[in-house]
């Protein structure tokens, strides 16, 4: 089954934490998530470009990258019902869908 | 299950994924509608369909795909078996005005996969290089294959805004042709043709939707006008001037029927709405006994359901065919003033004819002069020059002609115009 990964974009408006840990539940319950990691604030990002290292995240935008997961999903259209529920698209933000090309998950190292 | 599905796929790998999948699906589907009766033959069945998805995907895939890869050709490819399926043309036009494609490649791929153009030839439809159209469909392409855009009808939830795209790319595709932006023509019979054939096909094997028969009708109409819309001298011909003794009267019983049925749906959409408009005007003896009140209640039900500048537009000439050019003027004067219709060739040509017919004609020539800026065909060119000829003051000093417009392509516009 082909993978894709759902980038959260959240509005500069705080969301509805609730909402994103009810649609978390459901999603892992569904048996499409493959894995999902949430990032720290976008604020902290910094950037690498050719010209060197830069603070703050690489698209200037309003919007900001607040965690991503990656899900099983036949096509895209699959994919796009099942990313459309994603709350930050009610939120002032959004998703952005893209099939995984190939990946490698190691689980974070204790100790 | 495995086995089952090998003899579908000969292929163990794509097999096992397809019973994989299977599993995934009822993981979903038994969770929501609970465990079936046979859960097995669940199982083989769902494996199976998938495997015939993915076989007949990976066939046009390779078959349709191909095409975009090979701009040079002249010639439209033979239909191949793949067509001979009317369910496969179908999938396959859902799957060109996908939304995940950009707006702009629909309509070419539609043309180029679906009708068989050339990659020439649908450059030459749209007023582009064919290098920059092979460009353009060559990313589609590498988009349809790398997000796996699937060749399949949506589901039923998803039907209506989906169909929505497709009937836009088909009345874009004949709204194109019907008024060509630009050139020396001011109908693309090669635009027009394609678009009525994708509005058939689409009537025929979706014969329970209503705003496809109301789109099928609203082309047939505005079709049955073709040959009287440009004069034996190649000059522009109103509405009014139009011969009514050509008009296909066969096409206009044809798209009389599919609007009657259509009408009667609790709330009639877009497509049968503007469908009615242009029926109203093909069944009037003459420009004089044409049904004004009810195109105008029309109207007003037409920018309940699809509020849109253009929709405006055409409603002001209905208005001033029932309550004078003094009110139409102001709704244009409004439109004008909002801004969104800035760069569309007939909103200053019908400001025009109003305050022409309010013998306001020196403002009348100041936008007939805005519309020939704003229009790159010949045959319409040639009409407002005439109209702006007619309205100078017979006074004023002479003006140097109108530049060269330049006018974009793909605005939406209806068919019940002063032309």
């Amino acid at each position: 089954m082909p993978q894709y990964a759902v980038l959260i974009y959240a509005g500069d408006a705080p969301g509805d934490l609730e909402m994103h840990d009810r649609h978390a539940a459901e999603l892992s319950g569904s048996g499409r998530l493959a894995a999902a990691f949430a990032l720290a604030d976008g604020s902290t990002a910094t950037s690498i470009r050719g010209a060197g290292i830069t603070d703050g995240p690489f698209a200037e935008s309003k919007e900001v990258i607040a965690g991503f997961y990656v899900i099983d999903a036949s096509d895209l259209d699959e994919a796009l019902a099942i990313a459309g529920r994603n709350p930050a698209v009610r939120q002032g933000g959004g998703v952005e869908i893209r099939a995984v090309a190939g990946g490698f998950v190691r689980p974070p190292a204790h100790g | 299950m495995l086995a089952t599905t090998v003899r579908v796929t000969r292929d163990v790998e794509v097999a096992e994924e397809c019973v994989q999948d299977a599993y995934a699906a009822a993981l979903t589907a038994w969770r929501e509608n609970g465990v079936p009766a046979n859960p097995a033959a669940w199982l083989i069945t769902a494996s199976r369909r998938r495997a015939l998805d993915v076989l007949r995907r990976e066939r046009v895939l390779r078959t349709k795909l191909a095409l975009l890869a090979r701009p040079d050709e002249e010639a439209a490819e033979p239909e191949d078996p793949a067509d001979a399926v009317p369910d496969e043309r179908l999938r396959l036009i859902f799957m060109c005005c996908h939304p995940a494609l950009a707006p702009e490649v629909r309509p070419a791929l539609t043309l180029r996969l679906v009708c068989g153009l050339s990659t020439a030839e649908i450059a030459q439809a749209f007023l582009v290089s064919e290098p920059a159209m092979a460009a353009r469909l060559t990313r589609a392409k590498k988009k349809i294959t790398a997000a796996r855009i699937p060749l399949r009808v949506p589901e039923p939830a998803e039907l209506p805004e989906r169909l929505g795209g497709v009937l836009g790319v088909i009345h874009l595709l004949f709204t194109t042709g019907h008024s060509a932006p630009a050139g020396r023509d001011l109908i693309r019979t090669d635009l027009t043709g394609p678009a009525l054939h994708l509005a058939r096909t689409l009537a025929d094997l979706m014969p329970g939707e209503p705003e496809i028969r109301g789109l099928l009708a609203l082309l047939l109409v505005t079709e049955a006008r073709r040959d009287t819309r440009v004069g034996d001298d190649g000059k522009l011909v109103r509405l009014d001037r139009q011969d009514r003794s050509r008009w296909d009267r066969a096409a206009i019983a044809e798209a009389d029927g599919l609007i009657v049925g259509a009408l009667r749906a609790r709330r009639p959409g877009r497509y049968v709405l503007e469908a009615a408009i242009a029926a109203l005007h093909a069944q009037a003896p003459s420009f004089e006994e044409t049904d004004w009140p009810q195109i105008l209640t029309l109207y007003d039900a037409l920018s309940r359901v699809w509020p849109s500048p253009v929709v405006t537009l055409n409603r002001a000439v209905a208005l001033a065919e029932v309550h004078g050019p003094e009110p139409a003027l102001a709704e244009v004067e409004r439109l004008e003033l909002g801004g969104r219709l800035s760069g569309y060739r007939y909103l200053p040509a019908v400001q025009a004819d109003l305050l022409r017919r309010l013998g306001r004609n020196a403002e009348a020539a100041h936008a007939y002069r805005q519309a020939l800026d704003l229009t790159g065909n010949e045959t319409e060119r040639a009409y407002l020059t005439e109209r702006l000829a007619e309205a100078e003051p017979p006074d004023a000093e002479a003006v140097a002609g109108p530049p060269l417009g330049h006018s974009s392509c793909g605005t939406v516009r209806l068919t019940s115009r002063l032309r």
